[in-house]
């Protein structure tokens, strides 16, 4: 009852009007972004602005509105320009980040989770300090091990191994607190039962963990897909791009090809877009986590 | 064949103290055995022992003839019941129920049958396809016993199974544990701090208190002859009354604080040799009857000033006060007294519980 007379006193006009201009604000970027991808030209501007423009078409000028709609932007941009394969390269690089961080930090954050051992403390601490530091930070070393060590520059393989390390702090931090909130008892009555460890953890642990899991993979999937600085540093050559790389080689020092970026840009949010969509479920579970209750 | 052997077993964890201590204990076969204590005492502890889910720091621990220290848990021919149910979130019923079957590698067609026969039993046949948090508490409860009778296990161990369910149910289910153990022959352990749950349940109990094992008996023995101060006080509800009182005349008089008890004649041997010394006598509510009752045996006669009454229906505890010693008894629930009057009534002296005040040890046998 009170619920409704709240919505009566409540005047909903100028709530939404106010709801629907912060909306603008928020999505105007993106809308600028792609009237320029679909305007089917290179530069950053939506409408030609004559030297003398009237107040409408200065207005004109920043509506995003492209003045006409075509796709030759993307189309080229897949096919004349390398696009095609440098988003080849983010996906391989992305998947098997994700895959492997996930691997890597389910197992990990499961042995920190239920079982003691030397040094369960300090690794907890070295992956949350190793989180206080910007990224760049192990640029260097990180150029020298990969590169000069390993010889994996330009290799998918060895930014993999970059982002799947780099990923696992926060994955673990992530998942461990998920399992801690598993009960015991699960476990313990699977051990009666006559599980080993291992399939407690694939059918009993890991299937409950799936909404944190879900969360920890897009994170992982995500931060390697639009990873920049240390991709450009490992990949030198145009055709071991990363799609950011590549992004960025269209509006580099000599080009300026503003309708490629933005019609790329859109390519590359798009896997970003489904994942979400898709994993949209767990993200709400996830979030809420300790649902796990017998 | 297969009873639970528990010798000497003492357990603790790290550097702290022992959390249990000499446990002595021998279940027989098809014996429904209650563990039961106050909180912290360590019952859980043991139960998690025979389990195979704790280290026994030392002692042993057999199940029929096989000492099982060493053995893994799903070796011991165990099932456990927990008080969480611990059923599989993400599983089904029937799922939850073949897990342990699949890993043992049950043919399919005996699998079915087991499922439908634990089912049946446990009228949990309708809900065969759902998941756990579909049911109700007692529902859940029901799949957790069946995920045991499945197993066809020699020992069943219980943790505290019905302390999730509301006091009805608990009731309900606690008659239906006790009848499906009767029915499946099965070695029981059931713990519980519950000690009606103990006294309804369990051929035998196990009293424990700080890691000890207080007393084990049939529940009309703990009952009728309490080991110690603890047992006595622990078992019974409302809880036994208790007097300290000095051993006079050469062991024939007991001396209260405000009145003067003849000693019951099967004890004035015992404690002719504590004269002066201080005692603990108990006596349960029943055995403190008012004018309205009849009596059995040896009788002294003390008045009581009514302090509270509380109605259970079929009758009344009135909380009586003699000088500074508090004792309550039961009355009938037609002509309670009126807080502050007198009420007459005669202690049947030969159920006296007389325990050494030093000791907490019984006197009487
Ligand atoms: N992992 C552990 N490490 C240290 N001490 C423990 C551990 N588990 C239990 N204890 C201690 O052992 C004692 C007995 O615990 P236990 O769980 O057996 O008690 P309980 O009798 O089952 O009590 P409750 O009725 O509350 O379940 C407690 O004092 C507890 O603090
Ligand atoms: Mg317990």
């Amino acid at each position: 009852m009170a619920r409704s007379r709240r919505d009566q006193e409540l005047p909903h006009a100028p709530l939404h009007v106010f709801l629907g201009l912060a909306t603008l604000v928020t999505v105007y970027p993106v809308l600028w972004v792609v009237s320029i991808a679909f305007s089917g030209r290179q530069t950053l501007a939506i409408a030609d602005v004559p030297s003398d423009p009237t107040f409408l078409q200065r207005l004109r000028a920043v509506v995003p509105w492209p003045q006409q709609w075509s796709t030759a932007n993307f189309t080229s941009v897949m096919t004349d320009q390398p696009f095609g394969r440098w988003v080849l390269n983010s996906v391989v690089v992305a998947i098997f980040t994700t895959l492997l961080g996930i691997f890597l930090s389910c197992t990990a954050a499961y042995a920190f989770s239920r079982f003691k051992f030397p040094g369960r403390r300090a690794g907890m601490m070295s992956f949350l300090i190793s989180q206080m530091f910007p990224g760049v930070l192990t640029l260097i070393p990180l150029y020298i091990i990969m590169v000069q060590v390993l010889g994996l520059g330009n290799s998918r393989l060895g930014m993999i191994i970059v982002y799947a390390a780099t990923s696992i702090p926060f994955s673990v931090w992530m998942l461990k607190g998920y399992f801690d909130t598993i009960p015991k008892e699960l476990e313990e009555a699977a051990i009666i039962e006559g599980a080993s460890a291992g399939t407690i953890f694939w059918r009993i642990v890991l299937p409950l963990a799936k909404p944190a899991v879900a969360i920890t993979a897009l994170f992982s999937f995500m931060t390697s897909w639009n990873e920049f600085i240390l991709a450009a540093t490992f990949m030198d050559k145009e055709d071991m791009y990363t799609a950011p790389v590549g992004l960025r080689f269209f509006v580099g020092g000599f080009s300026q090809q503003w309708g490629y970026f933005a019609a790329g840009s859109i390519i590359v949010s798009i896997p970003v877009v489904v994942l979400f969509l898709y994993l949209q479920k767990y993200l709400v579970s996830g979030l809420t986590a300790g649902s796990v209750k017998g | 064949m297969s009873g639970v052997t528990i010798r000497a077993v003492t357990k603790r964890y790290g550097d702290n103290a022992p959390v249990l201590t000499g446990i002595d204990l021998a279940i027989q076969d098809r014996e429904f055995m209650v563990l039961v204590g106050p909180s912290g005492c360590g019952k859980s502890t043991l139960l998690r022992m025979i389990a195979g889910l704790e280290e026994i720091t030392s002692g042993t621990i057999s199940i029929g003839d096989r000492v099982v220290n060493d053995v893994p848990p799903k070796d011991r021919d165990i099932a456990m019941v927990f008080q969480s149910y611990a059923l599989y979130p993400h599983m089904s019923v029937r799922e939850n129920l073949e897990f342990g079957m699949k890993l043992r590698k049950t043919p399919r067609a005996e699998m079915d049958r087991l499922v439908a026969e634990a089912a049946r039993i446990l009228g949990i046949e309708e809900y065969l396809a759902r998941r756990p948090k579909e049911l109700s508490g007692g529902q859940r409860q029901r799949v957790a016993l069946g995920r045991a009778i499945v197993r066809k296990p020699a020992v069943f161990l219980f943790d505290e199974p019905l302390s999730n369910l509301d006091a009805k149910l608990r009731v309900q289910m606690r008659a239906e544990i006790k009848k499906l153990q009767h029915r499946l022959q099965v070695t029981s352990v059931y713990v519980t701090h519950d000690q009606v749950e103990a006294m309804t349940m369990g051929h035998r109990i196990a009293i424990m208190h700080q890691g000890k094992l207080q007393q084990v008996g049939t529940p009309l023995e703990v009952y009728e002859r309490p080991s110690n101060l603890f047992v006595a006080n622990f078992i019974g509800t409302p809880p036994m009354n208790f007097v300290r009182a000095t051993v006079g005349d050469g062991g024939t008089s007991l001396q209260a604080r405000g009145f003067v008890l003849p000693a019951p004649a099967a004890c004035r041997e015992a404690l002719a040799a504590r004269a002066g010394k201080i005692v603990v006598a108990g006596i349960r509510p029943e055995n403190v009857v008012d004018a309205s009752r009849s009596t059995r045996g040896a009788t002294a006669p003390l008045e009581l000033v009514a302090d509270l009454v509380e109605t259970l229906g079929d009758e009344v505890v009135v909380h009586g006060r003699q000088g500074e010693d508090e004792i309550a008894f039961k009355m009938d629930p037609h002509n309670p007294p009126e807080l502050g009057a007198r009420v007459p009534v005669q202690l049947e002296i030969d159920r006296l519980h007389l325990f050494d005040a030093e000791t907490e040890q019984r006197i009487n046998d």
